[in-house]
């Protein structure tokens, strides 16, 4: 790989050991992916934030971390909502462990809000070059936003924000950002039966970009919801929907793949995988205008959307419901080993194998629904 | 046999790609399964702990240490880390083709690690023979 008199000086050691390690990091994976040279990128989003996820590996690597960020850098979510934990009911030992990780990063000049949906805080401009590492953040930027960034891991992000720059590969690339798959649904999709879809189709077309040919055009939220399932059950990383040049090889979804609605009795219902938007928050506050929750009820969400959605959440909350931020139901401890209901093809993906919780799902309505039910 | 007592020329050298600078030698652990770090290798012992893994109870610690490549989660590049600050971890690592989280947690551990051999290095390393892994010059030098 090609490096700049700066980047050699980097690699050399001029700029400290944290940065030599970081830049030895993204030459080491320019090398293994054929990159040419290092680019620029314009912010940086770190995944391995809580510490049911990283544990004392993490932190003992980021305890012996220092310097500071050079692009504006977020956070995945960590393991509780930094202030409502006791509701949560996280044990203080890990309350202490989690807020040692997030004053780490925050140490490193990075901003910590913790949140899945990154774009919402600062959303990045059509071409930008990132390094995100969340897979429904990374899926969103590449798929809806038009920016550009591979599928970090949280060591790979944070040694790019470190530098500022990523190795040129992937989906970086025009000639990797094009379909390989075409998928053609002909019946008619609304809201969480994009997160089904996705969680379907993921399986399928696994690390493929797939290219969407529906009967309406998705909003962003319904697009975020599929490409987070996709991310999850896959690895897809970039899609498209509703574009001209399709590839020849077609993937046929009938009605009947993407039922996969249950309605078995939850102990707990959890919604915002990935975190809500203010439109998301909006249409759970109006599926609950009037109702109680009997069964308990989280609503996830990143502190930036909450800030500004302080009607939305009292109207959410006046049935029972709790709304928390900084966190989600997959990377806390508070949903492990429950019967969870979601919406959400992602945290239907990941609620077995990583909260060892059985989970279904069902539309928001079916969720609302559930939790104000005996 | 201990290559280094023995003096005679029976010393094979493959050439490799250096991923993660160093030198480090030791005794072979050889599997042709991927290897996931996070869940799958206990960080306080040094000991693969994945129950489906071939060598599940086979320790690490201090071994040239030659899999096809990482798989599972990123933070087994944390994990790495914590088997070296925990000096369990392996003197190095030979992989066919790295990938992110083994690359990264090489480096960020100091420990060397080379892929790309001339060779294929699950069939060329005889487990339990003893192995020199040269990431400064990018070679290994493995029993005839």
């Amino acid at each position: 790989m090609h490096l700049t008199r700066d980047e050699e000086d980097v690699l050399a050691g001029e700029s400290g050991a944290v940065k030599q390690k970081a830049m030895e990091i993204l030459v080491a994976l320019g090398n293994i992916y054929n990159a040419e040279r290092l680019i620029p990128i314009e912010s940086a989003q770190i995944a391995g934030v809580s510490y049911k996820t990283i544990g004392e590996a993490g932190l003992e690597y980021l305890t012996d971390l220092s310097g500071k960020v050079v692009v504006p850098t977020m956070l995945n979510p960590m393991g509780m909502d930094r202030y409502k934990w006791r509701q949560m009911g996280i044990d203080e030992t890990f309350v202490e462990r989690q807020l040692a990780i997030i004053r780490r990063y925050e140490l490193l000049g990075i901003d910590a809000q913790c949140t899945c949906t990154p774009y919402y805080v600062n959303a990045p401009r059509a071409g930008a070059h990132l390094s995100w590492a969340e897979s429904s953040a990374v899926s969103y930027a590449n798929s809806v936003l038009g920016a550009r960034t591979n599928r970090e891991g949280g060591p790979s992000a944070l040694a790019a924000a470190l530098v500022g720059k990523t190795p040129y590969y992937g989906y970086h690339r025009d000639e990797n950002r094009v379909p390989d798959i075409s998928v053609r649904i002909d019946f008619p999709l609304a809201g969480s039966d994009f997160g089904a879809l996705g969680y379907v189709v993921g399986k399928m077309v696994r690390s493929q970009v797939p290219q969407f040919s529906f009967v309406a055009p998705p909003n962003a939220d319904e697009l975020k919801a599929l490409g987070a399932a996709m991310a999850a059950s896959g690895s897809v990383a970039l899609f498209f929907a509703n574009e001209q040049a399709k590839p020849r090889e077609i993937l046929e979804i009938d009605r009947s793949d993407v039922d996969i609605y249950s309605s078995s009795e939850p102990e707990v219902i959890v919604l915002g995988c990935p975190h809500c938007s203010r439109s998301e928050l909006a249409e759970i506050a109006r599926l609950l205008e009037g109702r109680t929750t009997v069964r308990p009820l989280w609503i996830c969400t990143s502190r930036f959307v909450a800030d500004r959605s302080g009607s939305v959440i009292s109207r959410i909350e006046a049935s029972g419901a709790r709304v928390i931020c900084d966190t989600c139901m997959i990377v806390s401890p508070a949903f492990e080993k429950r019967r969870m209901m979601v919406n959400s093809g992602k945290a239907l993906e990941y609620g077995p194998s990583l909260c060892n919780s059985h989970t279904f799902i069902g539309t928001t309505a079916n969720c609302i629904t559930a939790a104000c039910t005996a | 046999m201990n290559l280094h007592s023995n003096g005679v020329a029976m010393l094979k050298r493959i050439k490799g790609r250096i991923i993660a600078q160093g030198i480090g030698e030791g005794p072979a652990v050889v599997t042709r399964q991927p290897l996931s770090f996070l869940g799958g290798v206990d960080p306080k012992q040094g000991v693969i702990t994945d129950p489906h893994h071939e060598l599940r109870g086979t320790s690490i610690v201090g071994t040239v240490l030659a899999f096809p490549q990482g798989k599972g989660s990123t933070v087994g590049s944390y994990v790495l880390y914590q088997l070296k600050r925990n000096d369990k971890a392996p003197a190095a690592i030979i992989n066919a083709l790295s990938e992110t989280i083994v690359a990264v947690g090489a480096i960020i551990s100091n420990i060397p690690l080379i892929d790309k051999l001339e060779l294929d290095p699950i069939a060329a390393i005889k487990p339990g023979s003893h192995v020199l892994v040269n990431c400064i010059e990018g070679f290994v030098e493995v029993e005839k």
